[in-house]
């Protein structure tokens, strides 16, 4: 695709999202296949429809609800919008691009606090040591989001059955995880 | 055999007993399984939710890494990161400027001629022929496997079993002598990555999960993703909450499965590591046929109009 | 030295009005060969016809040029008016002053040069014109339908009432198609086999008419007016004029747990078997596949029973020879088979059951006598399911179109359900309601209005068994696309129309195109709707695209009139101008090397091999021969041909060349 939006051909939103994802987003014709399937559609502010429709308004005000919405943080990319889309349309790879922007934009929903802290305590732990670190990531993620209660009944059983790692493994080529860490484009929302 | 083997993070923490019966059931089969060193985190969930170029070139340093080796099958049994290899592999392939700058990302050579194989694939690969000559302790129980979304979906990129109702996990419980029972939440969701985050949310959907299968008379229910483990039998608690009515069906790891079959003992297998516990009565073996051969139903698709 | 007359017309102020018509006339003139030029306001008018003939005669013309509007519009008008004078017609041609140069320019001097171009280059082009016949072909006045259908049905008894015959082929044991198979019919709904029976019956018993069913078309040679066919009639095992089709064989088979097709599964029928109690022909055949004789050798009871000793193990299939000078085709559609549903467990829960099936359950002659019961137990479901578009609109799926007859049916068999379970509950998930015909939309509104059947919009993602109910899992698109799960009874999946089984095989056989679909595909899609490309073949009916009965029955007589119409005259007549592969003195005897190269691209089949002999019999050379009856002069084996043996009268290369040496030469 070529990137020919001059003053002429201003880029629309949906343009956008092609450029970013591949995804047309006019192909979806509101079957609502996706949403009946969606394990999670029940949960969310938007399901995975009406996001479609959103998008198709071309409405900057509808995507900044979408950026702002509870949906995109609920998607677990299982995929099976995309399994079952009579347009074979990538749903999962367009929410992928949504909680990016929205984090880029700091407009995530205040109530995806955990879940975004909980991505973040991951990719820290990684970027740290090269690979995840259970318990460390555990215990970033409580100071994230203050929740130092939550599952502290489940750890001397997990422990026990040697579940629990106490020393993290640290690989040889950490420094090589910390520069990927560094090279990647808009990585400033991943290093904290 | 010199194969590749990427344990993944949860396998040295959460999910050891995978690990622990997948080098034990290779070794029942001569196979000798060879870590990549010093292998990094995929990515998992996270990665691809927050950074596309990070959740690619995580994946992509894992495989720069076995070529360096000479290693050119990997056996993924972590059905997240089997998933996170093969997208990437598969994007990278697809665009090539992407792939340069990946490539550029990790500071290594990459190919992408690494095959990617998942616990089943590998199984069959290279054990399967011989599995059921080796069975000396029939698996007989009613069992629901689990597929989960990773392993399957999506089905463009993986090209693994049937998308909707697939076989292949009911086809090796089948020959280690078990009853791969028809249900309907095969391939479901069970909350995946949100253990943590949402853990209500876990609870219904990974309820939902065991209910279907304990209302279809299965007595375990076997994975091939420490993510989908740890959700259906850490969170059990929570699921019986949620469900209110107490499920005890162990569930257990594909390899496990096997590795009982072909007389593994429960230790070796990590059985003792589950949080639900794993409790299977001795039954004797019958050599009946699986119950869940379907009455023929006279066949439409014959009709010619 | 040419002798060329040159009439300039002035279209009114169509064409003068920007191009100086008197100057173009007195420019053309003064072309080489030119005898004679003139021009008049309304050359088409009776008055500028008689100025054209009179000229002819006066300057003894051997060509006219027309500088006109388009041949499209008036070239037979001036061909004709040169054959009446006695001139060859094609030595006649038209040059388009009007949509090429008039109406696209404006008032200018340029624009008179253009139009003076225009007539030049013909000139130059009628210089090079032969005079040519028009072809005649005899016609045999016999037509051959396939499929006996409701389409082929009406095709039939159209083209026997206008007093030709008709050879009806059917693959099936007996006539009457999926039409048979229904219940009632939107939007009136009358009983289907109530108003097909007695079209069967007709088909049976007109004098014209010659039915051959269990019998399908193996080959088809020839061309319009003059096909060769040859019809496999399968063997029935039985000699059909002593057989009295009492059926006391079918009741004594011992066979009696073979699937019957007619039922769609729902239903047993013995190895000797008539497809349902108002088959026409209503007489037996055996099964072989099926029938124990044909399996272990022995049985025989049919044999046995039968009063009239009409049984014959030993029949072999026959070959029929027909000589007709049209085909109908109107071999019907299918329905999408159960593999592609796994998501809604099709193939896989006994309740899960398509459109046809639920024809069957609500027929007063169906398997459960009309009442909905479910197959897996019997029961009456009191939650019915039906789901709309399963399979159609779903690219993913491989089938893009609309199948454009299920919104209709589906109204209906909530409908019908309705008025048979008072109690029960009918839900339709459905994308669009589809309901454009007379009575359509009225119909769909009162199976939601007067029988309260629940449409919710949006498509089911999945249906799985549980506690022996379906849960049927949608969302509410008008309902910011919320969840939605139903326990229900019984699904009725409302599968995409496709291709009949076999329609590739068939068009291959019979030589016309189809679409990407396998649909047979018509001429034009607005203006040639039941002709195929292949001249005298025509279609009728869902062989083409998904129909519901009334379209099929219009394509039908649509159809048979298009057959009647050929068959109107002894001899057909055809322009000449087609390719021709040129012919040389021995021992050349042509250019053309044989490559056959123009016999694969020809979209008509029209070449054909010919064989040059000497003395003695022996083929000395294979050359292609363009067959006058089936050329349409496409011009596409020309363009392909290496040695330039192939031509087309009226558009020669040398013609196109000289035309563009006339501008170049300017």
């Amino acid at each position: 695709m070529s990137a020919s939006h001059d003053q002429h051909h201003p880029m629309t939103l949906s343009g956008e999202l092609r450029m970013d994802t591949g995804v047309i987003i006019n192909k979806c014709y509101q079957c609502g296949k996706c949403s009946a399937g969606c394990p999670l559609s029940s949960e969310m502010d938007y399901p995975p429809s009406l996001v479609m429709r959103m998008l198709q308004t071309d409405d900057p005000k509808n995507y900044d609800k979408l950026l702002k919405s509870m949906t995109i943080w609920l998607c677990v990319s299982c995929e099976m919008c995309l399994t079952r889309c009579p347009m074979e349309i990538d749903i999962p790879r367009l929410m992928d691009n949504l909680r990016q922007k929205s984090v880029r934009a700091k407009k995530t929903n205040p109530q995806a606090k955990k879940i975004i802290a909980f991505h973040k305590s991951f990719l820290d732990s990684i970027n740290y040591t090269g690979r995840l670190y259970e318990m460390g990531m555990v215990v970033d993620y409580k100071m994230r989001t203050g929740a130092m209660t939550q599952d502290v009944m489940i750890a001397p059983k997990m422990f026990v059955k040697g579940k629990l790692n106490p020393i993290p493994e640290i690989i040889k080529g950490r420094k090589k995880i910390a520069e990927i860490f560094n090279r990647v484009q808009n990585n400033k929302e991943v290093k904290l | 055999m010199k194969i590749g083997f990427y344990p993944g993070c949860s396998m040295k923490g959460g999910a050891r007993e995978y690990q622990e019966s997948v080098v034990a059931l290779a070794k029942v089969f001569d196979i000798e399984l060879v870590e990549i060193p010093d292998w990094n985190c995929c990515g998992a969930t996270a990665a691809h939710n927050l950074n596309k170029e990070l959740s690619l070139s995580l994946p992509a340093r894992i495989m720069a890494l076995a070529e360096k080796e000479g290693i050119t099958d990997i056996v993924v049994p972590c059905a997240a990161c089997y998933n996170r290899l093969s997208v990437t592999k598969h994007e990278l392939a697809e665009d090539a400027s992407l792939c340069s700058k990946v490539t550029g990302i990790i500071d290594l050579k990459y190919s992408g001629k690494t095959n990617i194989l998942n616990i089943i694939q590998f199984i069959d690969k290279y054990i399967t022929d011989k599995l059921e000559e080796k069975v000396v302790k029939p698996f007989n129980y009613n069992t629901a496997c689990y597929y989960g979304c990773l392993l399957v979906r999506p089905h463009a990129i993986l090209n693994f079993d049937r998308v909707e109702d697939p076989q292949s996990m009911d086809v090796l419980v089948k020959k280690s002598g078990g009853n791969a029972i028809d249900w309907a939440f095969k391939t479901e969701c069970c909350g995946a990555g949100m253990s943590v985050s949402r853990t209500d949310t876990v609870a219904r959907l990974s309820g939902d999960i065991l209910k279907d299968a304990s209302d279809r008379k299965a007595e375990v229910m076997v994975v091939a993703c420490p993510m989908c483990h740890s959700n259906l039998d850490m969170r059990r608690p929570e699921i019986n909450k949620y469900l209110d009515e107490k499920i005890s069906m162990p569930v257990l790891y594909i390899s496990q499965v096997l590795g009982l079959a072909v007389g593994l003992d429960a230790k070796t297998l990590g059985l003792n590591r589950h949080m639900t516990e794993v409790i299977l009565p001795d039954k004797p073996v019958k050599n009946a046929e699986p119950a869940e051969v379907s009455k023929k139903v006279a066949n439409p698709e014959k009709m010619e109009a | 030295m040419s002798r060329i007359g040159v009439f300039v017309c002035h279209c009114g102020e169509n064409i003068s009005a920007t191009v100086n018509c008197e100057k173009v006339a007195q420019i053309s003139k003064e072309l080489k060969g030119v005898e004679f030029s003139t021009d008049y306001k309304y050359m088409c008018s009776d008055p500028g016809q008689t100025m054209l003939k009179e000229a002819i005669k006066e300057h003894k013309l051997d060509g006219v040029v027309v500088a006109a509007c388009s041949p499209r519009m008036h070239e037979p008008t001036f061909r004709k008016a040169c054959s009446e004078a006695g001139l060859n017609p094609y030595l006649c041609e038209m040059s388009n002053i009007r949509e090429h140069c008039s109406w696209v320019h404006p008032k200018d001097d340029l624009t008179t040069e253009k139009a003076e171009d225009l007539v030049r280059v013909m000139v130059e082009k009628v210089k090079k014109n032969k005079a040519l016949n028009s072809i005649k072909v005899p016609v045999t006045k016999t037509a051959l339908v396939i499929g006996g259908g409701v389409a082929g049905i009406q095709a039939a008894l159209d083209i026997a009432n206008c007093g030709h015959k008709v050879v009806m082929v059917e693959k099936q044991p007996s006539i009457g198609g999926h039409m048979s198979q229904l219940s009632e019919t939107f939007p009136t709904l009358d009983c289907s086999q109530c108003i097909l029976t007695p079209r069967m019956v007709e088909i049976a018993q007109h004098p014209n008419i010659t039915l051959y069913t269990y019998a399908e078309v193996e080959k088809v040679d020839g061309f319009i007016g003059n096909f060769k066919i040859t019809v496999r009639k399968k063997s029935k095992s039985l000699d059909e004029h002593l057989c009295t089709g009492c059926g006391l064989c079918t009741t004594k088979c011992p066979q009696k747990k073979i699937p019957n097709e007619f039922e769609r599964g729902l239903g047993f029928r013995p190895a000797i078997y008539v497809p349902f109690p108002q088959a026409v022909p209503n007489k037996p055949v055996i099964d072989r596949e099926n029938c124990t004789y044909y399996i272990k050798g022995k049985c025989k009871v049919c044999e046995i029973v039968c009063p009239t000793k009409a049984i014959r193990f030993d029949q072999e299939d026959e070959l029929v020879e027909i000589e007709a000078g049209a085909i109908v085709l109107a071999t019907g559609f299918d329905v999408l088979k159960s593999d592609f549903f796994p998501e809604y467990g099709y193939g896989k829960y006994k309740d899960v059951i398509d459109g046809l099936q639920f024809e069957r359950l609500a027929s007063a002659s169906g398997p459960t006598m009309g009442e909905i019961r479910r197959p897996s137990d019997g029961q009456i479901p009191k939650k019915i399911v039906f789901v709309a578009c399963a399979g159609s609109r779903d690219p993913a799926k491989g089938i893009e179109y609309c199948s454009k007859i299920c919104c209709m049916y589906t109204a209906k068999h909530a409908m019908l359900y309705k008025h048979k379970v008072h109690d029960g509950t009918p839900y339709v998930f459905y994308m669009d309601i589809r309901a454009g015909g007379k009575m359509y939309e009225e119909f769909v509104r009162r199976a939601i209005v007067e029988d309260e059947t629940q449409y919710i919009r949006g498509r089911v993602s999945t249906i799985y068994e549980k506690n022996g109910k379906l849960i049927v899992k949608g969302a509410d698109t008008l309902m910011g696309a919320e969840p939605v799960e139903i326990e229900a009874d019984m699904v009725v999946l409302a599968t995409a129309g496709v291709a009949n089984h076999g329609a590739e095989a068939l068009a291959q056989t019979v030589h016309v195109s189809y679409d990407a679909y396998k649909f047979f595909a018509e001429a034009h899609p607005k203006l040639k709707p039941v002709e195929t490309n292949t001249a005298g073949i025509f279609l009728a009916g869902a062989c083409q695209a998904p129909k519901d009965i009334p379209e099929s029955v219009a394509a039908a007589s649509g159809a048979a009139v298009k057959v009647a119409a050929l068959f109107s005259n002894d001899e057909l007549t055809r322009e000449p101008l087609i390719a021709v592969v040129n012919r040389q003195a021995p021992p050349v005897f042509s250019s053309c090397v044989g490559c056959f190269l123009c016999q694969s691209v020809c979209p008509y089949q029209a070449i054909e091999r010919e064989e040059i002999k000497n003395r003695n019999g022996e083929v000395i050379k294979t050359l292609a021969k363009v067959n006058e009856g089936l050329c349409q002069g496409c011009g596409t084996c020309v363009a392909l041909c290496r040695t330039k043996a192939i031509d087309i009268h009226g558009y020669s290369n040398q013609q196109v060349y000289t035309e563009v040496m006339a501008l170049l030469n300017d």
